[in-house]
């Protein structure tokens, strides 16, 4: 073959899975080279960015950060202009990462794994890699389904998330005060460490409420996400400016400061 | 349907006319029986009498109760009003329905019971309108609790079920399951008697869950060995990451304490208290005991070193059944042994997390 030797990393928390992942990719596809093993979500994206692997392999349930979230970290870190490895996540069981990979343009594997299904995901992972043997951009589908599996993840584990309809009022908390703040009001909601800060075009609060637990009960006609801690009302974006790095940020109206669209949720805003 | 109805009394439940008409039948029936016996007292009158008159106050007075009690706020349950209006509504139906019923017989044979003629039976009808009536609304409101209280007996049934379901869930987790299995798979491959071993802690670990004769009490020393086939599963999981010890004092090894009771906190302590944190740490599981008011106290304790209770914030809600497992400890607790039975959760000093157990050492309760 052609291609240089392909470079794979693998985070999985279970060191006994890891290993049996590395012995069977070696039977399967004795080039890849197994460049590092790591056994958490942080170090996932720490050491995919400084060893740039072609091929990822990522457990979905992990310790500090879950493959979901270091894959949608790591599209936003990742280099323009370098191709986006190809990514394979694992999981012991997860409906919701069975439906969204139908389109199968990333794979997934069940553990435990079998080694003519790996045979398979290598098959597809080789194919990928021939096809974009150039510099090629992140392909839209691989963000498309990271999106969605972003998204899914919140729907059906929260329980009490679709009950009550639309959400209408924020009640935050002032000291010994709950404010009411009417949802119409609020221009954006932003993920910061516990909180979430709930920015009116005068005010800002913060709430305790979970981004996701948020999420599963707002309008997303009225409330577009534009990175994995931020939602903003669709209705108040004014521009969204492109920077010489290539970064996009977005101009509301009534705010005067700037909020960072990340590139899984980029797509959103084109020249007409 | 019943438009008319429903105009008058807005917060009334619908009426169910199906209802309404086997309540009718039965007073009817009840008036019957009762005409049947003031004819075989005074057989010498004609049965018309006793008849009309018992038919038209015992429907009345039906008519008065059943559809007066609509008018009342009611116990959603029992449908009867509550407090005063519950007493007053039958004594008023009586005795709109006596009159209202005396009147209307009055007018069909065509003379006054208040006349002179009429007095005594005037005395008779208002006795037995007054057992009759009293006996006949206690027997529709003791039938309509009774109806009551199948409906809570079948809905405790079901929420007991449902509980134990989710037990059962909650401790054969598809991701314990499955992560337990390929662990498995590796080892029968690489090293034939760990995988022996771990496979003798899984099924013993699934014999005890699936049991289910949670209500029977069990040695703590068995208690600790189902949580050392748990720990050694997970241990085997989680390799380094997991440290763990078991410290019970020989003296206690008899204690009869309820079955997988520390289960649901050694389960808290790993997925809440080490799986997030990337260095992993240390569970300490151990017994003591203590003085208490009435008796010694049997102390069990799970110390975890993970990242304690204030962290970990969206992690923990969207994991099906994490509090769950709390919830039941502390209903078992109070279950078995009332006040006596307490869980704590401490925070440790630094992280960690402390779940501390408390009940009577030398408890008769099953």
């Amino acid at each position: 073959m052609n291609l240089p030797a392909p470079h794979a990393l693998i985070a999985e928390d279970e060191p006994l899975l890891a290993a049996a992942l590395q012995y069977e990719l070696a039977q399967a596809w004795p080039e890849l080279q197994v460049v590092a093993t790591v056994g958490d979500g942080l170090s996932a994206v720490r050491e995919a960015l400084a060893l740039r692997p072609e091929v990822l392999f990522f457990d979905i349930r992990m310790p500090g950060q879950s493959g979901l979230d270091a894959a949608a970290e790591l599209v936003d870190a990742w280099p323009d202009g370098q191709p986006f490895p190809a990514l394979v996540f694992l999981t012991a069981y997860d409906q919701y990462a069975v439906q969204a990979f139908e389109a199968q343009a990333v794979d997934y594997l069940l553990k435990p794994l079998q080694a003519g299904r790996l045979q398979k995901t290598v098959a597809r992972v080789r194919a990928l890699l021939a096809a974009r043997s150039g510099a090629a951009p992140l392909p839209e589908t691989t963000l498309a389904q990271l999106r969605s599996l972003l998204g899914a993840g919140l729907a059906p584990a929260t329980g009490a998330a679709p009950t009550g309809g639309p959400l209408r009022f924020i009640q935050a908390g002032h000291g010994s005060r709950i404010d009411m703040v009417p949802v119409d009001e609020v221009l954006v909601f932003e993920a910061a460490d516990k909180y979430v800060r709930v920015l009116t075009a005068s005010r800002e609060h913060l709430i305790r409420t979970p981004l996701r637990e948020l999420l599963a009960q707002l309008d997303t006609q009225q409330f577009w996400q534009i990175h994995r801690g931020t939602l903003v009302r669709a209705s108040a974006i004014t521009s969204a400016v492109r920077s010489d790095s290539g970064k996009l940020t977005l101009q509301l109206h009534g705010r005067p400061e700037a909020f960072a669209v990340s590139r899984l949720y980029a797509a959103q805003f084109k020249a007409m | 349907m019943d438009t008319d109805t429903a105009t008058k009394a807005a917060p009334a439940p619908k009426i169910d006319w199906i209802d309404k008409l086997r309540y009718l039948l039965q007073t009817l029936a009840f008036s019957l029986a009762i005409a049947a016996i003031q004819y075989a007292i005074r057989p010498e009158r004609p049965y018309e009498f006793p008849l009309v008159y018992s038919l038209a106050i015992g429907s009345l007075t039906w008519a008065c109760i059943d559809f007066g009690r609509h008018l009342f706020p009611s116990r959603s349950a029992t449908g009867w009003p509550a407090g005063w209006a519950g007493v007053a509504l039958p004594a008023c139906g009586m005795v709109l329905g006596y009159l209202g019923g005396t009147a209307l017989a009055d007018a069909w044979f065509g003379f006054s019971s208040w006349e002179a003629s009429g007095r005594a039976q005037l005395r008779v009808s208002v006795v037995i309108t007054l057992v009759a009536g009293l006996a006949v609304t206690y027997f529709f409101y003791t039938r309509g609790k009774a109806a009551y209280l199948q409906v809570h007996v079948a809905q405790a049934q079901r929420d007991a079920t449902e509980t134990r379901l989710k037990l059962l869930e909650a401790q054969l987790e598809p991701h314990m399951m499955f992560n337990t299995l390929a662990n498995l798979r590796v080892l029968i491959a690489t090293d034939p008697p760990r995988a022996q071993a771990m496979l003798d802690h899984l099924i013993a670990y699934l014999r005890a869950t699936l049991g289910g004769a949670r209500s029977t009490l069990h040695p703590l020393q068995d208690e600790f060995a189902r949580l050392a086939d748990y720990l050694e599963i997970m241990a085997v999981r989680m390799g380094p990451r997991l440290a763990f010890t078991l410290d019970l004092p020989d003296a206690l090894r008899a204690v009869p304490v309820p079955p997988l009771l520390l289960q649901p906190l050694v389960e808290n302590a790993i997925r809440h208290g080490l799986e997030p944190q990337v260095a992993g740490g240390q569970i300490d599981v151990r017994a003591s005991t203590r003085p208490g008011p009435a008796g010694s106290l049997l102390v069990l304790e799970v110390v975890d070193s993970g990242v304690g209770l204030g962290a970990a914030p969206a992690h923990d809600t969207d994991r099906p059944g994490s509090h769950f497992g709390l919830t039941q400890v502390r209903e078992r607790l109070a279950t078995l042994y009332s006040a006596q039975g307490t869980l704590e959760l401490i925070a440790g000093e630094a992280h960690g997390t402390c779940a501390r157990v408390t009940f009577p050492l030398n408890s008769s309760t099953p």
